[in-house]
């Protein structure tokens, strides 16, 4: 272990600015492209199934 | 075999997502040890301190960049050969995620470039090249949401990743002949210290991390592709048409 | 198919292709006039010092001719798209990759040697002398031929596509990365005096790839386009 203290651990030696804007870019696209599948999906179902039910309505009547 | 029966996107999808979840869970168990050996268990380097930590997520993102616009290339090419629909959703299901991490690639690597060699920029072979690859997938992307009629529109972005498949080795030794003629950059990429056993273990678990991560996220594109380019409601485990199941998810 | 009737086709289409071009000829003399507007903003924008206008010559130049060439795709295969002359040439019996070999050649005829004769004094305008003019017209000579074959592919990816004179841009000008290194690089390396051989060689190997492996992915395109 190389880190004294949590403080220490944050700034990286010097280079915390540089360090955790990169892992924090990595998690945030990361998480931003799960989030856009995640409604991708609900909004492709949502169209879907607006279409199945509109389809057995007009076979019904 | 097993693999014709799955190339049918009706037995696809099901398939698709029952392996999603897998996937998913080693692919956020790999980054957890991934991280922690990255931070807690690699030493700090000798000659670039701490900032060397950025590699834990710039290597790994630059080589999913390129090898998911290698595999897209294939899924392309094999959409061409064979005429599988599946193939070309496969391609469209790869791009943004491929781009997603080249972008990342570039931006992780300004972030590493700046207190290593002063600069956020270099125009250095694998920069240049992994620049390249952006415009690549954005020539492949846009080209698809240009053209209305799907088969065009996936046999065009076909032909088109394929020609790029050819163009970035051509620009990356072009560029690494450019530098040696300027030297003006005089900048190496590669590191003089040789890199700890316990880096090496960190760099290439979050590889793997980040190579299942890819796995579960395109597999859950294509599902997507398939449900708005097909609509057969059919192919879900669940009957999509009862309202509660849809919600229940 | 036999050798001559090969070359026939191919000379046909050209034939062809330069007489339209020399009916509408107006088109051809605007990408020239392109070229020499863009290239003569340069030193507008940088200044005049001699020194500095040579240093960025081979780059300029070559930037400036890979934008003339880009410019003029739409004129490869539109025309022919809009009036369905295209599609019977996807039925003929000759291959489709050698008529479009024959229709990349006509271009590189009308839009790609006009900047060729035309760069020795847009050369002069930067200081360029020499040597360095004599690679100047071999490097642009050796390399717009490649730029319109690579330019044909995405021609042919964006035919009758909405928005198609950006996307082209998009899709075709990384492709172009290579050619535009070796080509400034031949002018540059031949001005610091290691000679532009090595480059303009590679510059050739780029031709006879693009030569072999254009054509027939533009056919594939056009078949894709016309389907």
């Amino acid at each position: 272990m190389q880190w004294g203290s949590a403080s220490e651990f944050f700034a990286m030696g010097g280079y915390g600015l540089y360090v955790w804007t990169s892992f924090l870019a990595t998690a945030l696209c990361m998480a931003w492209e799960v989030l856009a599948l995640w409604r991708r999906r609900a909004a492709a179902r949502a169209e879907q199934r607006a279409a199945l039910l509109g389809g057995t309505d007009e076979t019904a009547a | 075999m097993i693999w014709s029966k799955y190339s049918a996107p009706q037995a696809f999808y099901p398939l698709a997502g029952r392996l999603i979840p897998w996937f998913a869970a080693v692919a956020v168990i790999l980054m957890v040890v991934g991280l922690y050996m990255g931070f807690f268990v690699a030493p700090t380097d000798f000659q670039q301190g701490e900032s060397y930590r950025i590699i834990f997520v710039h290597v790994p993102a630059a080589w999913m960049s390129m090898f998911l616009y290698v595999v897209m290339a294939i899924w392309a090419g094999v959409g061409m050969g064979l005429n599988a629909r599946l193939s070309f959703m496969m391609a469209q299901a790869i791009a943004p995620t491929g781009a997603m991490f080249t972008f990342l690639a570039l931006l992780t690597g300004a972030m590493w470039g700046k207190p290593t060699w002063g600069a956020w920029w270099v125009w250095d072979a694998r920069l240049t090249s992994e620049l390249i690859l952006l415009f690549q997938y954005a020539g492949v992307m846009l080209l698809r949401t240009s053209i209305d009629d799907v088969r065009r529109a996936d046999r065009s972005s076909a032909v088109f990743a394929l020609v790029g498949v050819v163009n970035v080795p051509i620009i990356y030794y072009s560029v690494q002949w450019w530098n040696t003629l300027h030297q003006g950059a005089s900048v190496s990429m590669a590191t003089g210290s040789k890199m700890a056993a316990t880096m090496l273990m960190a760099m290439l678990i979050m590889t793997i991390a980040f190579w299942m991560y890819s796995i579960a996220v395109i597999l859950a594109r294509v599902r997507c592709v398939m449900v708005e380019r097909e609509s057969l409601p059919t192919w879900d485990e669940k009957p999509a048409a009862m309202p509660e199941a849809v919600e229940a998810r | 198919m036999s050798h001559s009737s090969m070359w026939d086709s191919i000379s046909g289409i050209i034939r062809r292709d330069l007489l339209l071009a020399m009916r509408r000829w107006s088109d051809a003399a605007m990408s020239v006039f392109f070229l020499v507007i863009v290239v003569s903003l340069f030193p507008l924008g940088v200044g005049p010092e001699p020194a500095v206008l040579r240093t960025i010559a081979p780059g300029v130049l070559w930037v400036a001719a890979l934008l003339t060439c880009l410019l003029s795709l739409s004129r490869v295969f539109t025309p022919d798209y809009l009036d369905g002359v295209l599609e019977q040439m996807v039925l003929v019996p000759q291959p489709l990759s050698l008529l479009v070999l024959g229709k990349v050649l006509a271009h590189w005829v009308i839009s790609g040697l006009p900047v060729v004769l035309l760069s020795p004094l847009l050369g002069l305008q930067f200081g360029l002398e020499g040597e360095a003019l004599g690679v100047l017209v071999l490097s642009l000579l050796l390399g717009t031929p490649t730029l319109s074959m690579i330019g044909a592919i995405g021609a042919a990816l964006v035919l009758g596509v909405r928005g198609s004179g950006l996307l082209v841009a998009l899709l075709v000008l990384p492709l172009y990365v290579p050619v535009l290194i070796f080509g400034a690089g031949a002018v540059t390396s031949s001005m610091a005096g290691i000679g532009g051989e090595a480059n303009l060689s590679l510059l050739g190997a780029c031709l006879v790839l693009s030569l072999f492996l254009a054509p027939w992915a533009t056919a594939a395109a056009l078949r894709i386009a016309l389907e």
